[in-house]
This record gives structure tokens, C-alpha cells and sequence, in this order.
């Protein structure tokens, strides 16, 4: 069974962000990179079906410029089994359709019977990639999904809906699925496996070899939001902080009466 | 301008999403139709043309059969925008008629600015503005972004559509939220542990404060997917939405999500050490500070009043 996961790299959401020169995307200059967040419960799920079925090669597969290896390798780390690294400086500029497409030549004719990918990224998060993917490689998809069970090639999911209640949906594979937070755990890479995952394969392939579909969306600027309604902004010293929020809170509110 | 905007069924009720799409419609003086898979007894209030598909024959969740009705209803109506609100119903099924159209799809738009469309970026801490290159547009609003207007009186003109479209997914039926535990919608004080909490001990801090202020205790997403909380206490659009008199964020960024299920509240207080966290924006009071030496301190002197 080949199973192929899509993931990306993108900065900690707690980062301080700067504007770009042009205000087309946010400043990558000394900013923390981690795995997306939605694509560590892909990597997780794909390395559970391969547990579960025993003999199964998975692939992680990003699209970026040199950095996004080392979070490729944490993806090797917690066991999936080679890396493409889809080599593309620009990628920050490309629409969802753009990026689908590249995964979806890279993916034609390879035969994989199972892809994850994140529902969406943190930084762009259109949610579209897994879904358009699909589409363009003529498989099924689930979105959001938040329980996976595999039997004989059929896969029976939990879709998350609003207000906490799901949706049991059956599919057949080859299949797409978008994983949402809570799908499982995803594992810490242990020392052994850390060291392991050295050792395996890390194929870097130029995006211009993959890059057939014509984008349908630009950005046109990037800014921080207006901070509406003003609300009070309290620091310093933590007693005097403690007392500055009661009195506020005695007298804009009728909780401490 | 025409739009297209699709309405939801969900376990036999129609979703009220449908009247923010109604009123982004009206905010950008568009001529409408509305698509349903649905039934002629609970039908969306507006006047002009309603595109009806059984949802007896189609399901309610459907993909591929509802991308064939969508299609059908795009090829007789051309419109410029073809609308969802960005929910699990609109994000699964607009990419697939955004691609079967050739078209681009814009997800969770905020605002319309400059012929472009404003989408939040970075877990809503920047905003991008973008403009589409295709004839037509797929969009999804975000939840809540634009005014819903309600015309009690209307009725749509009710055009019949089917298709015998094979689905490839199988929807099985709904499980239910899980049942019983807390009503955090009655408290009248919430305060709530977010990811900035940092290890599951602290929410011992947590439930400390909400103790001492004789409210109830709640959480974000991320620590009630790590079970540190139960479920049943999550604040957001997959848990539950809450108007408190009070209501303390304390280590909550303020995803969307989150924000969905609290901005009722009278009065927000955060406890964040980043004074950029989307919360920022709705909250009345901003304590900058880490909440594991502030709130216990403020727990004592509330405790001592």
C-alpha cells in the first residue's frame, strides 16, 4: 500500500509577523518554522494505517525552498518512509490551485492508495489543496475528517460538523482525506527514529518540472487588521495588575457585587 | 452582478447561515438565486428563484451529486459569484464546483474591499486581499462577517432540479455531540484555558479563578484536544456558544473558531502575554501577562474580598 502525505511548513503562529517589501506576504526573516499543525495529524494517521496494515511505504511530500527539509525530517522521524521535497522559492505566492496541481503531477500514475493532508494551512488556509487534489486525480474526498477506520480498501471516517456533532461517511480508495486537529496524537520522534530518519531517502524535485495548472487568484496586499473597539491594554507589575482588574471589574461589571 | 448562494440542510432543519449570504447579496446589490437540497415544507425567505433538489433522493451530505446540481444550476443562471458560507458543508463542497467550473475559489472572506476580496491570514493576525482572475468566483464567507437580513414574509418561486449523479462517498448518518456534563451557556462567568496554559496542571488555575468568582470553567479547542479538558466544556463553534456576563480568556489566541463561540459575552478580560493575539481585538480589558503567576494572584485577592 503507498500512502502519500502533503504537508507544509509554516511559522509559528506566535511569531511576531512583518510585512514583506511590497505587502504581498508576511516578512520569513528570523522567524521559528514548525510542521502546520492540521498536517501532524496526517503524518500521524498515515503511520497508524501503516501500522495497521502491516506493509505500507509512505511518503511525505512539501513544496518550499530549502528550509522546509528540516520539518520534512520530522515527518521521517515519526515514521514515514522517503521525502520529495517539491524545490520552489515562490511557493508563498502560489494559489491553492497552483499548489494542487503541482502535487497532483507529482502524484498522477504513482499508485498511492491513501493521501492525508492537513484540512488547511495556518498562514494561507483556504482549505481548498486536499479537496482540489482530489478533484484533478479523479478520487474521493472527505473533508475535516476526525476518526479513521481502514477495512479492505474501504475507509469509514467521522467528518467534524459545527456544534460538535459528526458525520459518518464511507468512501472507497484510492481516497483523499483532510485531517482536522483531534484526529489522534501525533507522536513525538524519539531519539532512535530521529537518528534514522537521517538516513532515509530526501528526493528534491524542481518545481518547473510540476508546474502545468496557471493560478486564478493574486494577492493584491497583505496588512495587519484594525484594532476595532480600543479595549484597555494593562501591564506591569502582577499585584497592581491583580488590583487595576477588580476595580475595572467592579465598576463596568455586576460580577463582584 | 448575479449571484448564486447556497443554502444548508442540516438533520432535517434549514441552517440560518443562509440569510448572512442573503445579506452579503444585499450589501453588494447582486441579483440572486438560492440552491437548497432541501424540502418544499422549510424553504430560505427571499423573493426570486430557489433551485430545489430532494433531499430525500440527494442526502445531505452528497458531493458529487451535489456538485452535478450545482452544476446544472450555474450552466442556466451564469452567475458572477457562486456563494457558501465557509462552513464543514461549504469548505468540502466549494472547492469541488470551484475546479469543475475552471474557476478560483476564495475561502473565508471577511470584508470586500477595492473589487477584491479581505481573507484572514496566519490564525487571523493578518489579512490578505486578493482579487480573482476567473470568469466566475467561488466563494465561502466567514461565519458571522456579514449582517444576516430576514424577510419573514417572502417566499422563493420554487424551481424543481435532479440529477442521477453516482456518489463515490457514502454518508452513513450524524453521531450526535456528546451529551450531558456542563451547560456552560447558562453560566453567567466563564473563564477559559487556551494552549497558553501550557501543561494540564494548570487548569487547576483555571478552574481556581472561576471558582473563586462562582462561574463555571471552560477551554479552547487545543487543550480539550489533548484532554486536558473534557469536551463538553469546549467554547467555540464545535463546542458550545456562550453569552456570560463575564467571560476571561486566559492563554487564548482567539482562533475564529473560538471567537464564534464567545463574542456575546458582555465583557471579555484576556490574559495573554501577546498583546498581537486576535483576541486582542474583542476583548474590553488585555491583561499582559503570564497567566500562571496573574491569575493566581488575582484568585487570592478576589478570594480575600
Amino acid at each position: 500500500m503507498k500512502i502519500l502525505v502533503c504537508m507544509k511548513q509554516v511559522p509559528d503562529m506566535e511569531s511576531k509577523f512583518k510585512l514583506s517589501p511590497g505587502a504581498l506576504w508576511y516578512d520569513t526573516a528570523d522567524l521559528a518554522w514548525r510542521m502546520n499543525e492540521y498536517d501532524e495529524y496526517a503524518v500521524e494517521q498515515a503511520v497508524r494505517l501503516k501500522e495497521q496494515v502491516g506493509t505500507a511505504d509512505i511518503t511525505i511530500l512539501s513544496i518550499g525552498p530549502d528550509r522546509i527539509k528540516e520539518t520534512m525530517k520530522k515527518a521521517l522521524a515519526m515514521g514515514c518512509d522517503r521525502g520529495v521535497q517539491v524545490a520552489d522559492d515562490v511557493a508563498w505566492a502560489k494559489d491553492p490551485l497552483a499548489i494542487a496541481g503541482i502535487i497532483a503531477e507529482y502524484a498522477r500514475s504513482k499508485d498511492f492508495s491513501c493521501i492525508f493532508t492537513g484540512m488547511q494551512s495556518q498562514d494561507r488556509g483556504s482549505g481548498q489543496v486536499g479537496v482540489l487534489l482530489a478533484e484533478m486525480l479523479g478520487f474521493p474526498s472527505v473533508t475535516t475528517i476526525v476518526d479513521f477506520t481502514h477495512e479492505n480498501g474501504e475507509y469509514l471516517v467521522k467528518r467534524e460538523l459545527e456544534g460538535g456533532v459528526k458525520a459518518i461517511v464511507k468512501v472507497k480508495g484510492p481516497a483523499v482525506f483532510t485531517c482536522q486537529l483531534g484526529l489522534n496524537s501525533p507522536r513525538y520522534p524519539t531519539l532512535p527514529n530521529i537518528m534514522k530518519a537521517k538516513k532515509k531517502e530526501l528526493l528534491t524535485i524542481p518545481v518547473e518540472q510540476l508546474q502545468k495548472t496557471a493560478p486564478q487568484q493574486e494577492t493584491t496586499r497583505i496588512f495587519f487588521p484594525e484594532k476595532k473597539g480600543g479595549g484597555l491594554i494593562l501591564e506591569g507589575d502582577i499585584p497592581a495588575l491583580a488590583d487595576q482588574l477588580i476595580k475595572i471589574l467592579k465598576e463596568k461589571t455586576s460580577v463582584l457585587a | 452582478m448575479k449571484m448564486l448562494l447556497v443554502a444548508e440542510y442540516r438533520d432535517g432543519k434549514l441552517l440560518a447561515n443562509i440569510n448572512e449570504l442573503l445579506g452579503f447579496a444585499a450589501e453588494m446589490s447582486a441579483d440572486i438565486a438560492v440552491f437548497l437540497v432541501g424540502t418544499n415544507d422549510l424553504l430560505p425567505k427571499f423573493q426570486g428563484q430557489l433551485y430545489l433538489a430532494d433531499v430525500g433522493k440527494h442526502l445531505e451530505y452528497n458531493p458529487d451529486s451535489h456538485k452535478a446540481l450545482l452544476l446544472q444550476v450555474v450552466e442556466k443562471e451564469l452567475p458572477d459569484f457562486i456563494v457558501f458560507s465557509h462552513s464543514s458543508y461549504g469548505w468540502d463542497l466549494a472547492p469541488r464546483l470551484a475546479f469543475a467550473l475552471g474557476v478560483s475559489q476564495i475561502s473565508e472572506v471577511v470584508a470586500v474591499a477595492e473589487g477584491c476580496f479581505v481573507i484572514p491570514a496566519c490564525n487571523a493576525k493578518l489579512r490578505r486581499q486578493v482579487k480573482s482572475l476567473s470568469l466566475r468566483t467561488v466563494l465561502t464567507l466567514q461565519v458571522g462577517a456579514f449582517s444576516a437580513i430576514d424577510n419573514p414574509d417572502t417566499l422563493p418561486t420554487v424551481l424543481p432540479i435532479d440529477t442521477d449523479e453516482v456518489p463515490h462517498a457514502h454518508f452513513q448518518g450524524y453521531e450526535a455531540a456528546a451529551q450531558g456534563g456542563v451547560d456552560l451557556t447558562k453560566a453567567g462567568i466563564i473563564v477559559s484555558a487556551g494552549r497558553g496554559i501550557g501543561k494540564p496542571e494548570n487548569v487547576a488555575i483555571i478552574s481556581a479563578l472561576a471558582k473563586a468568582l462562582g462561574g463555571e470553567y471552560g477551554a479552547s479547542r487545543p487543550v480539550v484536544d489533548a484532554q486536558w479538558v473534557e469536551h463538553n466544556r469546549q467554547v467555540g463553534t464545535t463546542g458550545q456558544s456562550v453569552a456570560p456576563k463575564l467571560y476571561v480568556a486566559c492563554g487564548i489566541s482567539g482562533a475564529i473558531q473560538h471567537l464564534a463561540g464567545m463574542k456575546k459575552s458582555e465583557f471579555v478580560v484576556a490574559v495573554n502575554t501577546d498583546r498581537d493575539a486576535p483576541i486582542s481585538e474583542i476583548a474590553d480589558v488585555l491583561v499582559v501577562a503570564d497567566l500562571k503567576q496573574f491569575i493566581p494572584a488575582l484568585t487570592e485577592k478576589i478570594r480575600s474580598l
